[in-house]
This record gives C-alpha cells, sequence and structure tokens, in this order.
C-alpha cells in the first residue's frame, strides 16, 4: 500500500547555511533516510519544495472562473516544506518510516493513498 | 418455559456476546483479514442464537456453535458482496476505496487451539488501541470489540447518545480499514502495551467517577468491565508486573467503592469511610497480585499508584494512614510521569504527612490545572485547615463551579456554605 508523508515545518527557523559542517551534517541525514528509503524498496518519490513565499494559489469553485493569489492557501505556523511518497506493507510500517524522517522540528502527516493512476 | 430457564438463557446469550464473541471475532478477523466483515458476520451470529436459543435451547458448545454460525454469516455476505461488485464492474464503476473482497478459503478455517485464540485476541486488544486512534475511539472499540458489548450498552455507559457512540465507531473501524491498520502484535510490545493499560485504566475512572449528569456516580457495569479486560490481558501477557500493577490498583478500588457514597447519594471522603464495610476478599486479592508484581523487581506507575491504593486501604483507621511513605510514593510517581496532577496529590499527603502550609507550597507551584476542580478544592481544604477561612470558601466556591458530576458539585457547595456559617 502506498503512503504519503506529508512534511511540516516552520520555514523560517535558521537552517544552517550551505558550505558549513552544520549544512553538511544536517544534509548526510537527509540522504541517509532517502537511501534506507530506496534500499527498503520503500521509495516511490519524495521532494524538497521551495518555500511559500514562491508559492501560488489557484482556486477553483464549481465551475466559477478560478481565481489566483500569490502565497499558499493558508497561512499557518507550518508549512508544507516537502513529501515522501512511499510503499510500506501496513500503517505500522509507514510510521516507522516516517519516525525516521530528520526532521529537527515540525510534524509528518501520514495519509494512506486512494489512488495513483500510475500505481503498478 | 420458566422463568429460570428464561434467564439462564438470557446469561448464556450475555456470555456468549462478552466472551465468545470476541474471541470468534479475534479468529475470523485474522483469517479473513478483514475486521469489518468479521465483526458483521459474529453479530449475524449473536442474532440468530437471540432469535434460536429460546425455542431450541443452549447448544452443547456455544463458542463452536457461534463460530459455524459467524464463518457461514461471513461465506454469504462475501458471496453477496462478490455479486454485488460484479455488477459494479459491469456497470461500469470503479471503486478505488472499498478493498476488494479478500478470497475466502473456508479449509483453512480450524477450530483455533488455545495458543493461536490468546494471540489473535492480543492482537485485537493491540488493534483497538492502535495509538493511530484517538483516545475516545480507543475506548469505544475496545469495550465493542474485546469486551463484547453493544453499542448501545456503551453508550448507555458513557452517557452518551447512541448514534454518537455507534459513529466513533463506525469512523475508526473504517480508519484501521482504510489506513491498513494491521491486526498484529507490535514488535516493541512496551509502549503499546502502554496505550493498553491507559484504555483500561480510562474505562475503570469513568466507571469509578462518571463525568456524567444524575445517573449516580458510579458505573459498577464499567468497573466490572475494565476488571474483566484486564484479567483477561493478565492471561494474554502473564508475569507483567504494570498488568499486575492495574489489577491490584483496581482491586484496592473496587474493595472501597459501596463506601463511596451514603444512602442519599452523596460523596464521602476516604477519612469518613466505613472501613468495616470494605470488601476484605477485594483487599486480600489486591494485596496477593501486589506482591506478586512488586517480586520481578520491575517498577512502574501503576505499581506505584496500587502501593499507595494498598496503604490507604489496609489502614484499620484512617488515623494510622502512612502519609510520610505515602508522600514518598507520590514522589516517585511524579518523577516516573511528570504529571501535575500527580503532583497535586502528592500535596494532599505533603499536607498530612508535614502540614497544610508544606502542601500548599507545592500546590502553588502547579502550572497548567487552572480549570482542574479538584486543584482548588484542595487549595479550599488546606487553606481551611491553615486557618484561611475566606479564601477557602472562595476555593471551594471555584471548584464547584468548574467540577461537572452532580455529586461532586453538591459536595463542594455543601463544603463552600458550612464555612459561611
Amino acid at each position: 500500500m502506498d503512503y504519503m508523508l506529508l512534511l511540516y515545518s516552520d520555514e523560517n527557523w535558521n537552517a544552517p547555511t550551505p558550505g558549513t559542517p552544520e549544512f553538511d551534517a544536517m544534509m548526510g541525514e537527509w540522504m541517509a533516510f532517502n537511501q534506507t528509503l530506496i534500499d527498503g524498496g520503500h521509495w516511490i518519490a519524495g521532494a524538497n519544495l521551495m518555500p511559500t513565499t514562491t508559492a501560488t494559489t489557484l482556486v477553483n469553485s464549481f465551475g466559477a472562473p478560478s481565481t489566483m493569489t500569490d502565497g499558499p492557501y493558508v497561512e499557518t505556523k507550518e508549512q508544507l516544506g516537502g513529501f515522501y511518497l512511499v510503499k510500506a506493507a501496513d500503517l505500522d510500517e509507514a510510521l516507522t518510516l516516517a519516525k525516521g524522517i530528520p526532521l529537527p522540528a515540525g510534524s509528518v502527516e501520514v495519509r494512506p493513498v486512494a489512488f495513483r493512476p500510475d500505481a503498478a | 418455559m420458566s422463568a429460570s430457564e428464561t434467564s439462564t438463557v438470557d446469561d448464556a446469550l450475555t456470555h456468549l456476546a462478552r466472551v465468545d464473541g470476541p474471541r470468534v471475532l479475534a479468529v475470523l478477523a485474522k483469517r479473513l483479514n478483514n475486521l469489518d466483515l468479521a465483526d458483521d458476520a459474529v453479530q449475524d451470529g449473536l442474532v440468530d442464537a437471540t432469535r434460536s436459543w429460546p425455542r431450541t435451547g443452549i447448544p452443547d458448545n456455544p463458542g463452536g456453535w457461534l463460530m459455524a454460525v459467524a464463518k457461514r454469516r461471513a461465506n454469504d455476505r462475501l458471496r453477496a458482496n462478490g455479486a454485488a461488485h460484479r455488477r459494479e464492474k459491469a456497470a461500469g464503476y470503479q471503486t478505488f476505496r472499498d478493498h476488494e473482497a479478500p478470497p475466502m478459503q473456508p479449509s483453512r478455517f480450524l477450530d483455533a487451539d488455545s495458543d493461536t485464540l490468546t494471540d489473535e485476541r492480543l492482537r485485537l486488544m493491540f488493534l483497538c488501541c492502535h495509538p493511530a486512534l484517538d483516545s475516545d475511539s480507543q475506548v469505544a472499540l475496545t469495550l465493542r470489540l474485546v469486551g463484547g458489548l453493544t453499542t448501545s450498552e456503551i453508550s448507555s455507559s458513557f452517557l452518551l447518545p447512541e448514534p454518537t457512540l455507534a459513529q466513533r465507531i463506525v469512523r475508526a473501524k473504517r480508519k484501521i480499514r482504510d489506513a491498513n491498520i494491521p491486526l498484529s502484535i507490535p514488535q516493541q510490545l512496551e509502549p503499546r502495551l502502554g496505550v493498553v493499560l491507559s484504555v483500561l485504566y480510562l474505562v475503570f475512572n469513568e466507571g469509578y467517577l462518571s463525568r456524567g449528569a444524575d445517573q449516580g456516580a458510579v458505573r459498577t457495569d464499567l468497573v466490572q468491565e475494565s476488571l474483566r479486560l484486564v484479567d483477561l490481558l493478565a492471561v494474554l501477557i502473564p508475569d507483567h508486573s504494570e498488568i499486575e500493577g492495574l489489577r491490584a490498583l483496581q482491586l484496592f478500588a473496587l474493595a472501597r467503592i459501596k463506601t463511596r457514597f451514603d444512602e442519599e447519594g452523596e460523596l464521602v471522603l476516604l477519612e469518613n469511610q466505613n472501613r468495616q464495610a470494605w470488601n476484605g476478599a477485594a483487599i486480600a486479592a489486591g494485596n496477593k497480585t501486589l506482591a506478586r508484581a512488586l517480586s520481578r523487581m520491575r517498577p512502574g506507575p501503576y505499581q506505584v499508584q496500587a502501593m499507595i491504593a494498598a496503604l490507604h486501604t489496609n489502614a484499620a483507621h484512617s488515623g494510622d494512614t502512612n502519609w510520610p511513605r505515602i508522600s514518598e510514593l507520590y514522589r516517585q510517581l511524579e518523577s516516573m510521569t511528570g504529571s501535575a496532577v500527580v503532583r497535586l496529590n502528592r500535596a494532599v499527603a505533603v499536607a498530612m504527612a508535614e502540614g497544610p502550609d508544606a502542601g500548599l507550597a507545592l500546590v502553588d507551584s502547579i502550572a497548567g490545572l487552572d480549570n482542574y476542580h479538584l486543584l482548588h478544592s484542595t487549595r479550599a481544604e488546606l487553606l481551611l485547615r491553615s486557618g484561611d477561612v475566606e479564601a477557602a470558601r472562595k476555593s471551594f466556591e471555584l471548584a464547584e463551579l468548574l467540577a461537572t458530576n452532580p455529586v461532586e458539585k453538591r459536595h463542594l457547595a455543601r463544603r463552600a456554605s458550612s464555612i459561611s456559617l
């Protein structure tokens, strides 16, 4: 079964700057986590998103012309910052994978995928 | 049919629903890999029994009877489902959300021996207490599927409208199905067992002092149900010190349950209870269970709570209570749980051991319980003992305002007015 792991965190936290040892250490953890997903046969897709300042939201409303706004759909303390799409046997396995995500602070929402047109 | 035969059939039907039903459900759910289908089939079987047993009498092996009927009903439902599914496909519908009916392999059904039955009921208990379900759902699902209570029995125990409770159970079962929460024994037992224990503790507490309206403060049915489930858990996971700790704690509470209210249904504080009327057999069973738990040298919060309850319950007079030892145990419990409510209880014990001012200092150090009526009633009692009558009355009034159980409300109102006299 497929699960979406949605990563929410405060995008304004002081992340380490590229080029510093702290940054390398942080990236090392993420790369290692990605590798465990790949090695375990769980990986389908994953991405880190640009901050919500780059977001543009289209709002559709039952046939009315869609409107476009600058920014994310809702302003929240934590923003959607990235995702993994994984294969897992059941929710317990998906939760175990989610617990391994090296997110220093924030939350991971685990949602079963209802339907994926490109699923094997 | 005579009245005594009717009651025998009624008793047998209750036993079938509460003991055999969950067993059959546990086995079927695993074999079918489908909790909903298994539950529906067991419910069908229980309805069959209710209809036919008064005529045919009780079968020799009620559990085997239910297993056979439930299997047949599951088969019927699968066949009907399969037909509906084929009709939908033929009509061009695609159902992404609903699982396809799993293949049925009747030959794989064995009459489960007691070992696999143990496993399967334990799996069911872990499923109902899965941390991905909210705590209200865990409680409702555990009582319904593991305890074999009907939705209407649970809703009346919790004084909730039946549709609310039914909806809660449906939602939880749907999440189990759609998020694919597994029917399995977790690899890391301890943290998940902690959730199971907390669910059974919640059921017990709700029974011991109900939050609800005018139905009396004690719900003996819930108290007995939680004891039955803890006993079952102790059978499924033998020799576990915290399961025994919770069992001992419940036995001590049960021993005192009848003296907690007077003839008018008003609350009687521990120090004023008639200790002669406490249930000696329950106290003895509690002592024995606690001794066994402690001998394992694996301390935990339920054992500490049981030790505190043991000190209260074994004191012949309230004046004999070993308050210094109880304060120390509360200190240990607080360091284990970090709970503000535990600190409040500790404050009471400290006040008894060292005087009201030491207790008040602890009460004032508690953060985050401003809306908890017992914080204010405790402060009130301690203020009263330290001589600050006016502040005590104000605290009683605030406590009365915040309490929800009518018996507690009346008790606090009486305390407040007794001071102003």
